[in-house]
């Protein structure tokens, strides 16, 4: 494999256009550590695809390099690129068993016929579909089809293998099982992933790494926990996890913190991505950093709420309460003994900390 | 259902009995009743739908299997003489009762139409039935007036000339003839002969059978021999003739009819003729099956080849089918890359190319087969281009038309749509997706489509195949229009029966047979590929 400095799969300046007049991908730069879980997450038409498949060879780059280990990829046919790839209808041969697709690699690669028959149960084994070798596709679940699928990229031992919404079509609990062995199944066989979702939590339980696309640029490539705690921008703030938005123009600046205006309150903030002094600028604030009635003083921001809805949901307990003129605001309240039960109509105080109230772009 | 169900509900008596609506009447006959008018209007729906494949199809499909087997023509015209025929030996000629039942049954009045058909019939078997029957049926009605004098015409045509007459007319003034046949010499002093126009060449019957009797009488062997001297010895023919008639008198009195027929063709005289007109009388019969596999029935009723120069049926069978065979193959080459490029272009140009593709189904089949031949004559466009090229000189043009060839080139570009629409619509469901998934798991381009593409439009191909294969066989108009001599197929000899032989008979046996051939063609792509595998799309 690739040393560690020189990443093993790299975007360079890549751009995309289909029909000559809007770029699907802009711009693109993007490093990939040999054995990193790297998800791409984004909005429907945000370009994932676009780009998987310009790294799996069925598209080329309208400009730029797609590089795979050091080498350049742009005039390497797909089936010399060595790449396993994981489609989202799962693409099994109908007319093959189950264990003729899973050779069917290991064919065209001119593999003994023991050494197929032996790589080909053990990666049915693998993915827990042992006794279904003689089965056609069709006679599978959705699930297992979904396991075969896997089974068939990993099969040939490829270091990159490729995933576009593989388990998109699977039911919710079906779809946290599989993620959980796709995770498993990386740990254990090290090989480089990309993998193409539009669920988020999908991408925050499986990924080393999160590359959110929107309008055919990444807007920030980050580990999931940065990603939630520490969005670049408000779409990113907004595409992941709940988020309060207030809307206001920055007052001053001293380079980490700010304050900014929202209506007639003056709200303290993190500086992170606004546009300086003077600019509109959007803040982010997860529900669950909000403090129900603090102590006056402790916190650097307290304001006045009513509270508007109440929505029990187990755990906790979801309040929507207007507050700096944002009658949208949500608080998250744990539901713990020591919480006092609250009253709709209530008149309450909300705070929270400088850290986490983050001015963004507008 | 019911008792299994017992236990678990509630127990009361009832429960083990059959459910039961609240009135009384068991569950299924209300339900029965219920759904009868439901079942009753679903039939009456299709009701027309089932009337007219019945008239249409069933009907003339069971039509022509019956005439195929169907044999009448000879117990309609000879009921009786083939009901006689049937006990017959087939070793010795008929008995008289035979000859007698068809001599009466042939000139009858009343029956010309069925004696023609019986003709026409049996003329199928051997050639020469038809003047037999007609020349039987003109000589019938005199033998019946006068058995005895046909029979010596039969027994020996020498009775039938004027010499012979002439020489025992002569004779009958002498007192040696007129003691030895006294009634003879005494009718034929009667008889007006003479170089009258007018006069008879021979005498009426009632001196045949005058002579007859006098030349059967017992104990006349002197008078004979008293002839003969008279006559000159035997060394005369007419003293060799009244000698040999004399000696076979009993014979021919015995069987006066058999030697008539004898007479009036010698071919009755022969236990063959008799054999084809037994083996024709049952009121079914193989033999337009077995005419149509160029077998016959030999005169014992053993099935045999036909003599060489028959044999035709067979081998043009087998052309018929390697030609389709060939057909649907060339359709395949040439459907296969028309359909793949239609299901991969995007829909705005593969509507135009699906366009021209069934365009030809929108001109008339008579001007696609014409215009094929100002394409592929002699003298026609692709001899001028090859002839332009230099490839073919002035002398060696290619004869493109009226053989096998323009068959082949014009059936197949007919065809090529009935190919080419179940192999579409089949490409159209491929997900471009398993060919980028062969494409990544290594195969390179030919081996991806081979393995991964090819085998998911087998559907197609099958459907296809069956349908052109199925057409193919059948086609007529085509190779009758630009087939030539050698270009004919089975079905323009079908037609041929219908319209020209008008043997009904052999054309509904050449298309029953053809109709097991396609059958079996069809067992066999069952067994092969599976019908539910077909998709016509
Ligand atoms: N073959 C193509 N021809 C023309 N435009 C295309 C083609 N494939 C994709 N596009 C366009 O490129 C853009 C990006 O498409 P892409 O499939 O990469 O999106 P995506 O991020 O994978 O979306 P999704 O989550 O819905 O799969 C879209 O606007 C789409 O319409
Ligand atoms: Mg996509």
């Amino acid at each position: 494999m690739a040393e560690t400095d020189t990443p093993f799969v790299q975007f360079i300046e890549v751009q995309k256009t289909y029909d000559g007049e809007l770029l699907v991908v802009k711009d693109l730069n993007l490093d990939i550590k040999a054995g990193e879980f790297l998800t791409m997450l984004g909005p429907s038409g945000s370009g994932k695809t676009t780009c998987l498949m310009m790294l799996a060879g069925f598209e080329t780059p309208t400009e730029g390099k797609v590089m795979l280990g050091g080498k350049e990829l742009n005039n390497v046919p797909p089936h010399k690129r060595g790449i396993g790839m994981v489609f989202q209808n799962y693409a099994l041969f109908p007319h093959m068993t189950v264990a003729e697709n899973l050779a069917f690699p290991l064919e065209v690669r001119k593999m003994g016929k023991s050494d197929i028959t032996a790589k080909v149960q053990r990666a049915l084994d693998m993915v827990e579909l042992g006794a279904f070798g003689a089965r056609r596709p069709a006679q599978l679940s959705g699930g297992q089809q979904q396991r075969v699928a896997l089974a068939r990229a990993l099969v040939f031992e490829p270091d990159l293998v490729l995933m576009d919404e593989p388990l998109g079509a699977l039911d919710k609990n079906l779809r946290e099982q599989m993620q959980y062995e796709i995770k498993h199944i990386h740990e254990n066989f090290g090989m480089t992933v990309v993998y193409v979702t539009h669920d988020q939590t999908e991408a925050l339980t499986m990924s080393d790494r999160i590359a959110v696309f929107n309008d055919g640029k990444i807007q920030q490539l980050a580990a999931p926990s940065v990603l939630y705690e520490k969005p670049e921008n408000a779409f990113v703030a907004q595409f992941i996890g709940e988020n309060n938005r207030l809307r206001g123009t920055v007052m001053d600046d001293d380079g980490t913190a700010c304050t900014v205006k929202v209506e007639d309150f003056t709200i303290k903030a993190l500086s992170v991505n606004h546009n300086g002094v003077g600019s509109g600028s959007t803040l982010s604030l997860r529900p669950e950093r909000v403090t129900l009635n603090p102590d006056a003083g402790s916190l650097p921001n307290i304001f006045d709420a009513t509270v508007e809805e109440l929505i029990y949901l187990g755990d906790h307990i979801r309040a929507r309460v207007s507050c700096c003129g944002d009658d949208e605001f949500i608080v998250k309240i744990p539901n713990a003994h020591d919480q006092s039960a609250l009253d709709k109509g209530e008149k309450v105080l909300v705070g929270w900390s400088m850290e986490d109230c983050r001015a963004l772009d507008a | 259902m019911v008792d299994a169900a017992a236990p678990s509900s509630a127990p009361t008596a009832s429960s083990t009995r059959d459910l039961v609506t609240a009135d009384g009447t068991p569950l299924k006959v209300a339900l029965a009743r219920a759904t009868r008018l439901s079942k009753l209007r679903a039939f009456l729906l299709v009701a027309p739908l089932l009337l007219f494949i019945l008239v249409s199809f069933i009907f003339p499909i069971v039509q022509m299997l019956w005439r195929s087997i169907d044999n009448p023509e000879v117990t309609d015209a000879i009921p009786r003489t083939a009901a006689l025929l049937e006990d017959w030996n087939g070793e010795d000629l008929p008995s008289e009762q035979v000859y007698a039942a068809l001599i009466e049954e042939i000139s009858a009045d009343g029956m010309r139409q069925e004696i023609g058909r019986m003709g026409a019939r049996l003329n199928y078997e051997d050639g020469g039935f038809r003047s037999l029957i007609n020349k039987t049926q003109r000589g019938a009605g005199e033998i019946s007036e006068s058995p005895i004098q046909y029979a010596m015409i039969g027994f020996d045509e020498a009775w039938e000339k004027q010499d012979t007459w002439a020489e025992l007319d002569a004779l009958a003034e002498s007192p040696g003839f007129a003691a030895a046949f006294p009634a003879t010499a005494e009718k034929l002093r009667a008889w007006e002969t003479g170089n009258s126009p007018f006069a008879e060449k021979t005498p009426g019957a009632d001196v045949y059978e005058t002579l007859f009797e006098e030349l059967s009488g017992s104990g006349n062997s002197t008078d004979i021999a008293q002839v003969v001297s008279l006559l000159g010895g035997t060394d005369n023919p007419i003293a060799d003739l009244i000698q040999r008639t004399a000696a076979n008198a009993a014979e021919i009195k015995d069987r006066p009819l058999r030697f008539a027929l004898g007479g009036v063709d010698k071919d009755w005289n022969d236990t063959a003729t008799w054999k084809v007109i037994k083996a024709v009388s049952p009121p079914v019969t193989m033999s337009y099956y077995l005419n149509a596999l160029d077998r016959t029935y030999d005169a014992n009723g053993n099935i045999v080849m036909q003599p060489e120069w028959k044999q035709i049926y067979v081998d043009l069978f087998l052309k018929t089918i390697y030609v389709s065979l060939g057909v649907t193959l060339c359709c395949i080459v040439l459907a296969y890359p028309i359909a793949h490029l239609l299901a991969i272009l995007p829909a705005k140009h593969s509507n135009l190319l699906l366009i021209l593709v069934l365009l030809p189904f929108w001109t008339s089949l008579l001007v696609r087969t014409t215009s094929w031949i100002v394409l592929l004559q002699s003298q026609g466009v692709v001899n001028d281009v090859l002839f332009f090229l230099g490839i073919v000189t002035d002398e060696s043009r290619l004869q493109l038309i009226y053989n096998m060839t323009g068959t082949v080139i014009a059936m197949t570009h007919i065809l090529l749509p009935f190919m080419v629409l179940p192999l579409y619509s089949v490409m159209k469901t491929i997900s471009p997706s398993y060919l980028r998934a062969a494409r990544s798991l290594g195969a390179n381009p030919l081996v991806a489509f081979v393995r991964v593409y090819v085998p998911q439009t087998v559907p197609g191909i099958g459907a296809g195949s069956i349908l052109v294969f199925i057409l193919a066989i059948g086609y007529y108009i085509t190779p009758a229009l630009v087939g030539g001599q050698d270009g004919q197929l089975i079905s323009n000899f079908i037609a041929y029966h219908m319209q020209r032989s008008l043997n009904w008979g052999m054309a509904a046996a050449l298309g029953t047979v053809l109709l097991a051939g396609v059958l079996a063609m069809y067992w066999l792509y069952d067994r092969l590929v599976g019908i539910d595998n077909m998709k016509l799309g």
